[in-house]
């Protein structure tokens, strides 16, 4: 599949956002993280941003964007649907949850915790958008979903102790970074163990439905240069590179951000929060790296008609 | 409304395809484009028609397969469009409501008017039925002729769709493929009709015929193993003389 960076940049900001936010809403309340209602402006505007930036940057790839408002209408069937009416809901009780917050110094529980459950009902339609498509086996498995959610449980949890050091050192937090990180590189790599496992769905022969006579060989495209079928669900990705983007992902995106969450355990101050920083941005790379794959390495049975033989 | 129709459509419109009998010229392909270049889903725009990489939109696209190997190997003209599924995912990941399954017939369509060209169905769809339309910034796909099959001014001979309608080898047939009587449900159960990729689960309407078994010696065809001189050959004279002695055994 093209790997569209509107869409990339789209899940991984709103992921970021949303994971950001679920944190707040739940935390907050809790007393687990500050209650200055300084580091609730910072932080729920970093995490509003992040979700604005992403749901902005996810209608560029949109035909007729003036039309993206009926985007809202097919929730009954439609997981994109489901995900554009999740994600304007979910301003509701998020901004109430800040207004509350920053204006009048209350933390809401109840503002709170619904935003949070609409961030991770957002997430999860995100994910199941995918997660349904069966002409695309990598992304129509169990591990997708998982992923989604993980990833933005870690970038949340990453920029959350990055904002928590700007207003005082929370090593809790960073142990709860250092748990997201293992967790979210953990189904990382049960998401790459199965795809580079799993059988083929469906296969040239039963695309074609011509098994029977023997192996199907494309001997002439229908054209002589490539179609929107190709550009959007051809594009092709060399082994080699997939398996170094894996790596930079792995090491830059998970290994480093969880190594340098360990610093604020040990030091406070300037390091502390330099490393923080560093933990977030790396992670959030790491994170466009890894979208940017997933969007590569899945192949579209489609192509079972130009020449691959099994996906 | 992206939703399928509650009462599933006993009238099932679609195209029987059979691969036996194509001959891959793509006049059905050329056709379509043609006709459709003028009906409710015109212009299929082209890109770069006169460039080194022509691009643009067609409804149908004929690929060309070699399956098997030696003596039962063969060439197989494949054309491959909208198959008017019967569980369209195509349909129900519309977010906007453009794309719907009519409940009177089953043909599979796109409200331009309301599309907004995200390209979900066509990454939904697996057999590659949907081209984006970069120029008009909407999805379009085949309409089943919509707008020739229902036509009162046209003779009813014409009613087909403009694939149907332009195989010079009457490799493709229009018909209701609900109603078992009907000549192409007919055709199906005789020739043995398959489904593409029936593991998706999307139960297409449109069918494909198997290339027959090739048939191997002259036996099989009822044809003499040689053929016997329409007329035998008689000289004589100096010919004759050399004819009959050269016969000697």
């Amino acid at each position: 599949m093209h790997p569209s960076l509107s869409v990339i940049f789209f899940t991984t900001a709103s992921g970021a956002g949303y994971g950001l936010l679920a944190l707040l809403g739940v935390f907050a309340p809790l007393g687990v993280v500050s209650r200055d209602p300084l580091f609730g402006f910072a932080a729920l505007a970093l995490a509003l941003a992040a979700i604005t930036a992403g749901l902005l940057s996810s209608m560029f790839h949109l035909g007729q964007k003036q039309r993206a408002w009926r985007a809202f209408s097919q929730w009954r069937t439609s997981w994109l649907s489901r995900e554009g009416v999740a994600s304007v809901v979910t301003y509701i009780p998020a901004g109430l949850f800040g207004l509350a917050w920053v204006f009048l110094g209350t933390v809401s529980p109840a503002a709170g915790v619904l935003a949070a459950l609409g961030a991770v009902v957002t997430v999860f339609c995100t994910a199941m958008i995918y997660r349904s498509l069966k002409p695309v086996p990598r992304w129509h498995n169990r591990w997708v979903v998982p992923n989604y959610l993980a990833l933005a449980l870690m970038s949340g949890a990453l920029w959350l102790a990055f904002v928590l050091q700007i207003f005082g050192a929370r090593p809790a937090i960073n142990g709860l970074a250092i748990a997201a990180v293992v967790l979210a590189a953990v189904l990382k790599l049960a998401y790459w163990r199965f795809i580079d496992a799993a059988p083929a769905t469906s296969t040239a022969e039963s695309a074609t439905g011509l098994g029977a006579i023997g192996k199907v060989r494309l001997f002439e495209a229908p054209h002589t240069s490539e179609n929107y079928l190709l550009k959007e669900m051809g594009f092709q990705i060399a082994r080699k590179h997939a398996t170094r983007l894996r790596r930079i992902a792995l090491g830059l995106g998970f290994a480093l951000p969880c190594l340098l969450s360990f610093v604020p355990l040990l030091s406070t101050g300037g390091p502390a929060l330099a490393a923080t920083f560093v933990a977030a941005a790396l992670g959030t790379f790491g994170i466009f790296v890894e979208r940017w794959l997933f969007f590569a390495e899945a192949q579209h049975a489609v192509t079972l008609y130009y020449g691959r033989d099994a996906v | 409304m992206t939703s399928l129709p509650a009462q599933p459509s006993a009238k099932r419109l679609g195209l029987v395809i059979d691969l036996d009998i194509c001959v891959g010229c793509h006049a059905c392909a050329v056709n379509c484009k043609e006709w459709n270049s003028g009906g409710p889903a015109a212009p299929l725009t082209d890109l770069a028609p006169y460039g080194a990489n022509p691009d643009g939109v067609w409804f149908n696209r004929v690929h060309t397969y070699e399956v098997g190997e030696g003596p039962t190997g063969r060439t197989v003209h494949f054309p491959r469009s909208c198959l008017h599924c019967a569980e369209p995912a195509c349909v129900t990941v519309c977010p906007t409501g453009a794309s719907f399954k009519r409940a009177e017939d089953g043909i599979v369509l796109v409200n331009e008017d309301l599309c907004i060209g995200c390209k979900l169905c066509s990454w939904a769809c697996p057999y590659g039925a949907r081209e984006f339309d970069e120029d008009a910034g909407v999805m379009k796909k085949c309409t089943l002729c919509v707008d020739r099959i229902y036509n009162e001014t046209f003779d009813p001979a014409d009613r087909v769709p403009a694939c149907v309608a332009t195989c010079p080898a009457s490799a493709r047939h229009f018909g209701d493929l609900g109603d078992p009587d009907s000549a192409v449900s007919k055709l199906v159960a005789e020739r043995e009709g398959f489904d593409l990729m029936a593991e998706m689960g999307y139960a297409p309407t449109n069918k494909y015929l198997p290339p027959r078994p090739h048939k191997h010696g002259a036996g099989c065809t009822g044809a003499p193993a040689q053929l016997a001189p329409a007329v035998a050959a008689k000289a004589d004279g100096l010919l004759g003389w050399l004819d009959r002695l050269l016969s000697h055994e």
